[in-house]
């Protein structure tokens, strides 16, 4: 059938003709792959057809090549790379066309395909000739294929990785991208084009931003171009900006002072789209700074790799004021709308990350600002001086802002109940919560919070609770961390003879009718669990006290029939935080001497989390799953008489490949259930394994759901000892080839490194279960084949050099584990490894307690495995 | 509970196994860059940061509060399982020399070992599991069975009635009490009037604080009868002798209000079993005595021994149909069997012998048999006795007529006592009764009398 029609169809406004075309397209590509990815590619390349079918055809052509899910994805490129060559040509050739086509849309939907064919073929060597091609076009072509061929560029330089592309096309890719930014270059259109890849070819320019000479060149050309007439221009070239400040924070000592002025022209005169850029370069600088000092750990000690260089500070003097005036320019609105981005917010948020980087020094530049401005009648300038107040509260320490804040803490009480502005109450609460959040505490040694002011403190905040919901939520935001504070307060705390008052007020809080406006609930009930969490035995009474009103909250959420799907959707929220609540609450209460008590209401709380289950929310099952792994912590063997009811449930978890989170949960959960059964678990392994098992051999899953499965083959092992004998003939395999790929996975960056260290540590814990699990029983035997190559895997890693203390920690206990179940069997296997020498003595003489403690026990087994 | 499975059969069809996951390794690392596509990126960057807002929602927060719970039990559990290890290696070094020998070329000290040995039976106290099973059974004292009489009972025993009911380890510690049976399985777990048994202001003692008592639960007054003390208020009892233990037991448990009707932090009463020297009238009181619980034979324990760890000869149990309703042992059913059964382990040898230490050999099985039957060293093996009986000499099996029952079910853990089986074929056909115990009480009176009266002269 014709292509055209069925692309136009498949736009059709008529349901039934475009469910008609979507239909046969499809079964054209099932069909027809090669011959459905070239029609695509000739309409997309032929100026003949409409424009609509045209784009139409280069997405669905985009589509073909790349998905959101991973093993989606992974089909597609591997359908594409065995397509016959001649059609792969073909399809090329009719990409690279349409980057002269004259219609913009078509142009830059080619560019994305032809990204998309590169990022798959690139790596495989295919394609040599591409970017040779459009770097030869560049000179010799009218405006828009220039456009259209930077544009290309630019996209290549997103989807390919810098490794798979030679130096010396980086090098040509860079020359002409930054030419085409040049101000000589007379077409907007191309130099914005040339701005925008410039953007993504920065990871590529490693070697040039090396080079003294280059970089001078690329950063003078960035900093023309930020004062292009075209605000486009402007916005894109201060993107890079941005993108260079944490990229080559390194390079950027030489051009700091030019930059200064180029961005407090912005932030003063330019466009928002183009001063919100400007603000987030000095943003983005002090995110540098604040992880290079972090690693210092405060002191100077000159072997880190990144030196800090101190811009921030250096630009205080002129920084601070220029981001003062920007908190003049509140949006009226602002804090209604969820959404808001403006530049006052970008500029607090800055001078918060300021103060950070710079600490104490912060403090004189910003205090004449406050006192100036705090009790001015424009609110604008009152709530702008309380802004910047709150936002220097996290970073100088706490004896520079001691003084200074006790002497704010009543203006602030004050504001609170009196200020007519909804603005300046709101920023005034979210400054209370700062100053709870990082002046009060055990570890502060002048109290903020003293007998004298608690009460005053406490009922302000429960007033406030009262007021508009954006400030009402700020209110019990204060409140959160006016709770957490007392958190190691130990028998007695400051907040009893208030607890109950508080308890009161933040239900009532929850049961506002607009409480779902500006997230108040969630922030009620948030404050609710910190209160809970942080309560002494002396209120455990009244916690006690509070199980039936939230199990009954919860019940009526499960009663509402024929809800709107709006409705529906707050009726799931409203569960989840409920969920949440009672799992703070089980695990408050589940231990003595409160534990046979709150037990009562074990029974009762199982129906209603069964009942969240029946609802369709993936939020509401995650914290109804949570509660649940609590529960059965807390009940311990007792636990079982849930099983047959919870296990269908706890098998949905474990299948629910779309929703990870709630099959992350789920593992989890496993594992305290094992914990609470023990051997008592049995009957249900089957249906567990089968099912952990299944999530391991999926490509659909999260991959960080997986090192926790391995853990919890460890747990099950353990509590069900040699009746694992029979999942040993699929575990084991599993976890041979995984221990053998994340022996030597790491080294790619931070992230990969600690995913193959949880990796690592999963499938440690899974040996270190089964191994002790079997311990004492005939059946050791069937272990005894495995002992080689998991001492094969200790030696690996220990060789890697790049464990984490985690898996240190639990790698030489499984060393112990084998010694320890085996005995003699292993015995002259043991002391061959190197794991048992070396890697023992490294954790014999480490410092952290939990490694040597794991150390001395596996010396001690092994000991026993060789002597007898 | 109804076994539930998600594919019945699945995991069990061996034939299929390693197609059936396909696993590829590969799935657990990252594939490609995130997805970056559907729609054209050439638009400026988001760029907002999170504005009065805290970096991480409490929801976030409840998830990582969850996933350290879980971890710090996992590690928790870890750490137990390999703790009974240690503290099996620590028992073992107090007996045979070898094991000392081993221990100190490990270069640990003694005063550590000693010092650990105690700990760890606290540790024990929170094993689950096949591992708390084993720890459980080896650690109470268990008597021999009364197969003869020992001598001057009436000066060195302490006769006492044993209740009826499960026999169990007391441990109270960190806030909480832990009963468990002899197999290690959780009998209560409970807030206890015991030392650390409550997690209740005041209690006084260090909170590492621990106590073990040796009790009987006693079902139909709910009533925890502690018949010995093993650790009291972290001070170990194992070293000292019988008499002292039961003084000790008889002052200090009284004093903590255990023997206290129950109450919130209190949910069982505790109740110290009367003991008695074992002359005439001691005896009878504990023999004939009216007692609050129902008897299940008399314990004679001798006042030197220390708390030995499994069979000990210095403590033994007898029973009649009197004071016990369980003299014969019975089926499953509660019937008396028409042959004596009795269950034996297998060694590598063939010899089939009884827990005892060393074992006593009772028979042989020949290799065939062995092979035939899918039986294995360690295999734990039913026998019934036959008519041909058995017949012993000085503690040693002559003669023994054993008909091959089947392997033992699975929840045994040891094989029949020498003064088990023998007194339970003593009790078929040529009980010991009471009667014979207070002769010989008698007769060492007599036997004590005489020289006093020579001495008179």
């Amino acid at each position: 059938m014709e292509v055209t029609q069925l692309l136009i169809n498949a736009q059709s406004i008529d349901g039934n003709v475009r469910k008609h075309a979507e239909e046969s397209l499809k079964q054209f590509q099932e069909q027809n792959l090669a011959g459905f990815l070239l029609s695509l590619a000739g309409e997309l390349a032929s100026d003949e057809k409409p424009v609509d079918s045209r784009k139409l055809a280069g997405l669905v052509l985009k589509n073909a090549l790349d998905a959101k899910e991973q093993h989606r994805k992974y089909e597609l490129v591997q359908r594409w790379l065995s397509l016959d060559m001649s059609t792969k040509s073909q399809i090329r050739a009719f990409l690279l066309k349409t980057l002269s086509s004259p219609v913009p849309d078509v142009r830059s939907t080619a560019s994305q395909v032809i990204a998309k064919v590169a990022g798959i073929e690139l790596p495989q060597k295919q394609w040599p000739e591409l970017i040779g091609s459009l770097l030869s076009n560049i000179h010799q072509l009218p405006a828009h294929v220039k456009q259209a061929t930077l544009e290309t560029l630019g996209y290549l330089c997103e989807e390919v990785s810098p490794d798979v592309v030679e130096q010396e096309h980086v090098n040509k890719i860079l020359t002409a991208v930054v030419q085409g930014m040049n101000a000589a270059e007379g077409n907007n259109d191309v130099r914005l084009a040339a701005t925008r890849a410039l953007y993504m070819a920065l990871g590529f320019a490693q070697a040039n931003f090396n080079n003294d000479m280059e970089r001078d060149y690329i950063m003078r050309v960035v900093c023309e171009a930020t004062l292009s007439p075209e605000v486009k221009i402007r916005q894109a070239a201060f993107e890079c900006l941005v993108s260079i400040a944490s990229t080559y924070y390194d390079k950027l000592a030489h051009y700091m002072q030019d930059i200064f002025n180029i961005t407090a022209k912005a932030v003063r005169e330019d466009d928002e789209s183009v001063a919100l850029q400007a603000i987030e370069f000095w943003s983005s600088i002090c995110d540098e700074e604040i992880d290079i000092l972090e690693e210092y750990g405060g002191e100077f000690t000159g072997d880190s790799d990144v030196p800090c260089f101190y811009f921030t500070k250096q630009a205080l003097p002129a920084l601070v004021p220029l981001l003062l005036e920007t908190l003049l320019k509140q949006e009226e609105d602002q804090d209604l709308d969820e959404g808001a981005w403006n530049i006052a917010m970008a500029g607090g948020t800055c001078l918060g990350l300021v103060a950070r980087a710079v600490g104490d020094d912060i403090v004189p530049h910003v205090m004449p600002f406050i006192e100036e401005k705090i009790s001015k009648p424009d609110w604008r300038e009152r709530e702008a001086a309380t802004y910047a107040f709150g936002s220097i509260l996290e970073g100088p320490s706490a004896d520079k802002l001691m003084t200074i804040v006790n002497a704010a803490l009543t203006f602030m009480l004050n504001a609170l109940t009196k200020d007519p502005s909804n603005h300046v109450k709101d920023t005034t609460a979210w400054t209370l919560g700062r100053i709870f959040e990082f002046l009060h505490g055990s570890t502060i040694e002048t109290p903020i919070i003293t007998q004298a002011n608690c009460q005053q403190i406490i009922t302000v905040l429960i007033q406030t609770m009262k007021d508009a919901p954006n400030v009402a939520e700020k209110a019990c935001g204060a409140l959160y961390f006016l709770a957490q504070g007392y958190e190691d307060i130990g028998p007695n705390s400051p907040l009893t003879p208030f607890f109950q008052e508080i308890i009161k007020s933040l239900l009532a809080v929850a049961h506002r009718e607009d409480a779902t406006e500006s997230r108040l609930r969630t922030a009620a009930y948030e404050a609710l669990n910190e209160v809970v969490r942080c309560s002494t035995d002396e209120t455990s009474a009244m916690v006690l006290q509070l199980v039936p009103v939230i199990m009954m909250e919860l019940h009526n959420t499960l009663e509402g029939e024929k809800l709107s799907s709006d409705e529906r959707e707050k009726q799931n929220e409203l569960q989840g935080l409920l969920c949440g609540c009672l799992q703070v609450i089980i695990q408050k209460l589940g231990s003595e001497p409160t534990k046979y008590s709150f037990m009562q209401n074990a029974d009762q709380m199982m129906v209603l989390f069964l009942r969240v289950f029946g609802c369709r929310s993936a939020t509401a099952h995650e914290e109804a799953m949570l509660a649940i792994g609590a529960l059965a912590y807390a009940a311990g063997p007792e636990f079982a008489k849930y099983m047959p009811e919870f296990y269908k449930y706890l098998e949905m978890g474990l299948q629910n490949f779309e929703e990870y989170q709630v099959c992350a949960v789920t593992v989890g959960v496993v594992g305290d259930i094992c914990r609470a059964l023990e051997d008592k678990i049995l009957p249900y392994c089957d249906g567990i394994m089968t099912q952990l098992l299944k999530d391991l051999s999926s490509n659909q899953l999260h991959r960080s759901v997986k090192p926790p499965i391995f853990s919890c083959f460890g747990d099950i092992a353990l509590a069900i000892g040699e009746n694992f004998e029979k999942y040993l003939v699929y575990s084991m395999p599993m976890l041979q080839s995984a221990a053998e790929l994340s022996a030597h996975a790491s080294g790619a960056d931070d992230e990969m490194t600690e995913y193959t260290n949880s990796l690592r540590n999963g499938i440690l814990e899974a040996y270190s279960g089964i191994f002790q699990g079997f311990k004492n029983c005939p059946k050791t035997q069937f272990l005894i084949p495995h002992a080689p190559h998991i001492l094969q895997f200790l030696d690996s890693i220990y060789m890697e050099k790049d464990m984490d203390e985690v898996v240190m920690k639990t790698a030489i206990g499984v060393l112990g584990d084998i010694a320890d179940t085996l005995g003699s069997h292993v015995g002259g296997l043991i002391q061959q490894s190197v794991s048992s020498k070396e890697f023992l003595n490294e954790c014999l003489s480490s410092e952290d307690h939990t490694i040597k403690e794991a150390a001395e026990w596996a010396k001690l087994a092994i000991t026993r495995a060789i002597s007898v | 509970v109804e076994p539930v499975t998600g594919e019945p059969g699945v995991i069990n069809k061996v034939s299929s196994t390693k197609s059936f996951y396909r696993f590829d390794p590969t799935f657990l690392l990252p594939k490609m860059a995130p997805p970056t596509f559907l729609l054209p990126k050439m638009a400026p960057h988001d760029i907002r940061r999170p504005f009065k807002r805290r970096p991480i929602s409490d929801q976030q927060k409840r998830r990582e509060l969850s996933l350290l719970r879980q971890s710090q039990n996992r590690s928790d559990a870890h750490q137990r399982a390999r703790n009974l290890a240690s503290s099996v290696i620590s028992l073992q070094s107090s007996s045979p020399d070898v094991d000392r020998e081993m221990l100190s070329e490990a270069e640990f000290d003694d005063g550590h070992e000693s010092e650990s040995s105690s700990f760890d039976v606290r540790q024990a106290s929170r094993l689950r599991g096949p591992e708390a099973r084993k720890w459980f059974a080896s650690q109470l004292m268990l008597p021999e069975w009364m197969i003869d009489v020992p001598d001057s009972l009436s000066q060195e025993w302490y006769v006492l009635a044993r209740p009826a009911g499960k026999r169990c380890f007391v441990v109270s510690s960190d806030g909480t009490t832990v009963s468990r049976l002899r197999n290690g399985s959780v009998l209560h777990h409970f807030p206890s009037a015991l030392p650390g048994g409550a997690r209740k202001k005041g209690t006084s003692g260090p909170a590492q604080s621990y106590s073990i008592l040796d009790c009987i639960f006693h079902e139909s007054d709910q009533t925890y009868y502690v018949i010995d003390m093993v650790c009291w208020r972290g001070y170990s009892l194992y070293e000292c002798t019988a008499e002292f233990r039961f003084f000790w037991l008889q002052s200090k448990l009284a004093e903590t209000g255990a023997c206290d009707p129950p109450s919130f932090y209190h949910k069982f009463r505790f109740s110290a079993v009367p003991f008695h020297n074992c002359d005439q009238s001691g005896l009878h009181s504990a023999y004939a005595g009216s007692l609050p619980y129902v008897k299940d034979g008399l314990l004679f324990y001798n006042k030197h021994a220390h708390y030995h760890t499994g069979n000990t000869p210095l403590v033994l149990i007898w029973k009649d149909e009197r004071c016990s309703q369980y003299v014969i042992d019975t089926d499953n059913n509660g019937e008396v069997l028409n042959q004596q059964h009795i269950v034996l382990e297998l060694q590598d040898d063939g010899k089939i012998v009884t827990s005892d230490d060393p074992p006593v050999p009772v028979g042989c099985l020949n290799a065939d048999f062995v092979k035939q039957s899918g039986l294995s060293s360690g295999s734990l093996i039913r026998f019934a006795i036959g008519d041909g009986g058995l017949n012993c000499v000085d503690g040693r099996f002559e003669q023994a007529d054993l008909q091959y029952i089947g392997v033992s079910n699975r929840a045994r853990a040891f094989a029949d006592s020498y003064s088990k089986i023998m007194f339970q074929f003593m009790a078929r056909h040529s009980p010991l009764k009471v009667e014979d115990l207070a002769s010989a009480i008698s007769h060492e009176n007599q036997q004590d009398k005489s020289p006093e009266v020579e001495m008179s002269d």
